[in-house]
């Protein structure tokens, strides 16, 4: 069972990580593909511009749903488990953890950490926090991923998770932004308090608008937090947010459009960076409804749809063909050598004629909302499926209301996943049979027969396979177009300076440039 | 002076009315709204369990009507409730934005309206002349072009070469100073988005006295043309004027969203759109209800001010 017992320092791939090293994961890195950097410097007020953030954001940790709520967390927040920049788990509050049958974890509390409030955090705290998601009561978007688990106690130091079934990767659920710890008071956590026992503590915080911080000057990772003062700033238009970083009002800002890439890399102002990830665009069908219910209908549209060209013009080139995997390249499992899906109008219309029909017509909605460049790329698909000989009626729908009316709700729509770091929570959360985000509503018996085998199975040779066979599973047979990974491109000033990776698990460094980065 | 008392009872009470119905109409339009709250909070993350939840902590499974009595009684109390979507007091997300939004809408109106009424005045005088032509031509333009160009062009021009922030970030402890010379581009956007109205009623208005006998009785007296248009023209030219001049104020305070996402300014509109799209229902009502108080306020305003200017009403029994 050695391959599920996660003691400091050891990762799934056996990685060896000293201890005492582990608290700087993300500066003590193996010589890559730049250069030895100088040591981070310590000061600076950090400004970030993003394109999120509404005036009705709130604390609640159960509803965090936007890149602003995100990046604000991480600011003043830990987890129990953070993932580093290379996607492999480090220890944050939970100083290690470990499972003999993987059904009970436990994870044991760092002593000595303190909230911003002063207060010590302890193992009640953490409790408070994680049962905050859990519960027919609760209101967390991650509510779901509680369901498996029977009981959370505290054990001395430790706290203990029971699940009602074994999952190997049950840690990479602490690691996800909404498990915040925050101080508890008789087993509850004040959702509306901006206590943490993060890097920054809030100084004033206005929603839509600015969030200022300053360093926590005990936090106990000595070698992170290198920013006196962080101000995080909503700036919604795409426009200003450029304007803003070339006037030097701020330091880094993120969703920048593509066509304006090339004239900010021109003008020598900003760094751009441009971080290959798994989040990936798509375009569910239903598959219960004609004619999606038949997949050499599916596939017929799989291969009438021109990947390369959709990474091109939709991202810029600042993006990767998917082959309708949603397991992407920075994943452990991730099946790279599957059969690629060339545009191929002759295949697609055999695929019709399999399918007992000359021609099809149907419905694509999209807005916007779906992804930025969603309705141009249901153009672009519309044009090259004509090639094969279906005819793709597209329906543009309004942004407002998108995720109430269309998606989930019409049986062929764009979407989009920011993706995950293990391949058990991206399949468990979209593609397994009855899940709520199952937005295909596909199921597939194969599929969910490997998804729990999978989940518990030691081997790691037998493992690769059963996720490469799911992977292929999901991409011949699935019920969801995945034309494209896209990266997540940012721009900073000329002064900042990163580590030399940045994590491609989440937008912003996983959330926590605030932390990792720092000014020359 | 107790006809003017009288009207603006009138008035007033007429403004209430009104109010209640703005409410009436905005809490109607907000349940046609698709989707809920509930489900626009979670965005997509939101599951039938978690919806379901949601709803029954915020009160959204109680009926319409029952919802609005509570909401409208609580108002007449001064008490605007809690923002659905953030939990905190209405009251205190608006003050700091209604605050800002008032102070771009002065600004804007402290150079926008003297501007318009010189310009409007002069044209007035040298009607037909260069000036008059360059100074309609200019504003025509400028309230022709949307709003977002007019301001991504002074951005281009006075923000890009560092004269002006291109931002505005606006913090309690700035001075006077400060603040000016930090909303100086929304300002100066929006005084070029609405002197042309202004302007061009102030022309109108004096040209159209311009032909009457008692100017041309002026004339003949030989009265030079200033003196003719400022103490004859102009005081029986103000009733428009005012009401034009209302009207643009009411619009500066209600209107300039767009402005308000160009300059990044926080600003009542953008908490009304956020609000909208989070179908955060009670502030959108109170807001909508500030904005409607706003144009009556504005309007009664502009009734007694025109009143007042003439003297034929002041006097009427």
């Amino acid at each position: 069972m050695n391959d599920k017992t996660h003691h400091t320092g050891m990762t799934r791939r056996g990685l060896l990580k000293g201890a005492t090293a582990l608290g700087a994961a993300g500066l003590i890195l193996p010589a890559s593909y730049r250069a030895a950097r100088a040591e981070p410097q310590k000061g600076g007020t950090f400004r970030i511009g993003l394109g999120h953030g509404n005036s009705t954001d709130g604390y609640d940790p159960g509803l965090w749903d936007n890149l602003y709520a995100q990046v604000f967390a991480a600011s003043r927040h830990n987890q129990l488990i953070e993932v580093d920049a290379h996607g492999q788990l480090t220890p944050e509050i939970a100083e290690s953890w470990e499972s003999s049958d993987g059904k009970t974890w436990v994870f044991r509390i760092r002593e000595g950490v303190s909230f911003h409030s002063g207060k010590d955090v302890t193992v009640e705290d953490v409790i408070a926090s994680l049962n905050h998601h859990r519960g027919d009561e609760a209101t967390s978007a991650i509510k779901q991923f509680f369901d498996p688990v029977t009981d959370i106690r505290a054990d001395g130091q430790n706290v203990i998770v029971t699940l009602d079934a074994a999952n190997g990767d049950f840690p990479y659920l602490m690691s996800d932004y909404h498990l915040a710890i925050m101080p508890g008071s008789d087993g509850k956590i004040d959702p509306n308090s901006t206590d943490g026992c993060g890097p920054y503590v809030v100084e004033s915080y206005e929603p839509g608008v600015q969030a200022s911080l300053t360093r926590n000057p005990d936090y106990w990772k000595s070698d992170r937090a290198h920013f006196d003062r962080v101000e995080i700033l909503a700036i919604l238009d795409s426009a200003a947010r450029l304007n803003a970083l070339m006037t030097g009002q701020v330091d880094l800002i993120d969703q920048i459009d593509p066509a304006t890439i090339g004239m900010l890399e021109a003008r020598g102002v900003a760094n751009i960076l441009s971080i290959p990830g798994n989040a990936h665009y798509v375009f569910p069908m239903d598959s219960r409804a004609a004619p999606f219910d038949d997949n050499n209908v599916r596939l017929a549209l799989k291969y009438a749809i021109d990947r390369q060209q959709m990474v091109d013009t939709i991202l810029g080139g600042h993006g990767a063909v998917s082959n309708d995997n949603p397991i992407g390249p920075a994943n452990r499992y991730f099946y790279a050598d599957m059969e690629p899906k060339e545009f191929d109008p002759d295949r697609a219309r055999f695929y019709l004629r399999e399918a007992g029909m000359d021609s099809l017509s149907v419905d694509l909605h999209v807005a916007d909302a779906a992804f930025s460049g969603a309705v141009d790329a249901g153009a672009l698909f519309a044009e090259t499926a004509a090639q094969a000989g279906i005819n793709i009626n597209l329906v543009r729908e309004p942004n407002d209301g998108y995720w109430d009316n269309v998606w989930m709700q019409k049986p062929f729509v764009a979407s989009y996943w920011g993706g995950r770091a293990v391949e058990d929570h991206m399949f468990t959360t979209g593609y397994a049979t009855g899940a709520s985000w199952n937005d295909s509503f596909w199921s597939n018996e194969r599929f969910d027969e490997l998804l729990v085998k999978a989940r518990s199975e030691i081997n790691e040779d037998l493992r690769r396979e059963m996720y490469q066979e799911m992977q292929r599973i999901v991409s011949f047979e699935g019920s969801v177009i995945i034309p494209m990974n896209n990266n997540y491109v940012m721009a900073t000033a000329l002064n900042v300076a990163t580590p030399e990776r940045v994590s491609s698990n989440w937008n912003i460094d996983g959330f926590r440039a605030v932390e990792r980065w720092w000014f020359t | 002076m107790h006809a003017v008392l009288v009207m603006i009872l009138q008035r007033l009470g007429l403004g209430v009315l009104t109010l209640f119905v703005v409410s009436l109409v905005i809490f109607g339009a907000t349940e046609l709204l698709p989707g809920d709250l509930a489900s626009s909070l979670l965005g997509q993350s939101a599951t039938p369990e978690t919806v379901a939840a949601l709803r029954r902590q915020m009160g959204l499974d109680q009926p319409a009507p029952v919802r609005y009595w509570a909401w409208l009684t609580g108002v007449l109390q001064g008490d605007f409730g809690v923002s659905l979507a953030s939990r905190r007091p209405i009251a205190d997300m608006m003050s700091a934005r209604l605050g800002n939004t008032v102070f771009l809408a002065l600004y804007a109106a402290a150079i926008a309206v003297p501007l318009s009424l010189i310009l409007g005045v002069l044209a007035a005088l040298w009607r037909n002349s260069l000036f008059d032509r360059v100074a309609n031509a200019g504003a025509l333009s400028a309230i022709s072009f949307p709003e977002f160009f007019v301001a991504y062009i002074l951005i281009f021009l006075l923000a890009q070469s560092g004269y002006f922030p291109s931002m505005v970030r606006l913090s309690p402890a700035m001075s006077l100073g400060d603040k000016l010379y930090v909303t100086f581009l929304p300002a100066l956007t929006l005084t070029l988005v609405v002197t042309a109205h202004m302007m061009r009623m102030t022309r109108a208005a004096i040209i159209n006295l311009m032909a009457s006998p008692y100017i041309e009785m002026a004339r003949l007296k030989g009265l030079s043309p200033l003196r003719i248009v400022l103490r004859h023209a102009l005081p029986n030219a103000l009733a428009p004027i005012i009401n034009v001049i209302a009207l643009n104020l009411a619009y500066l305070i209600t209107g300039v969203v767009v402005v308000e996402v160009v300059f990044v300014y926080p600003g009542l509109g953008q908490l009304m759109v956020d609000s909208v799209s989070k179908r955060d229902i009670a502030v959108v009502q109170a807001i909508a209800l500030i904005f409607a108080s706003a144009y009556v306020l504005l309007n009664l305003t502009a009734d007694v001010l025109s009143t007042l200017t003439n003297p034929r009403l002041m006097r009427r029994k």
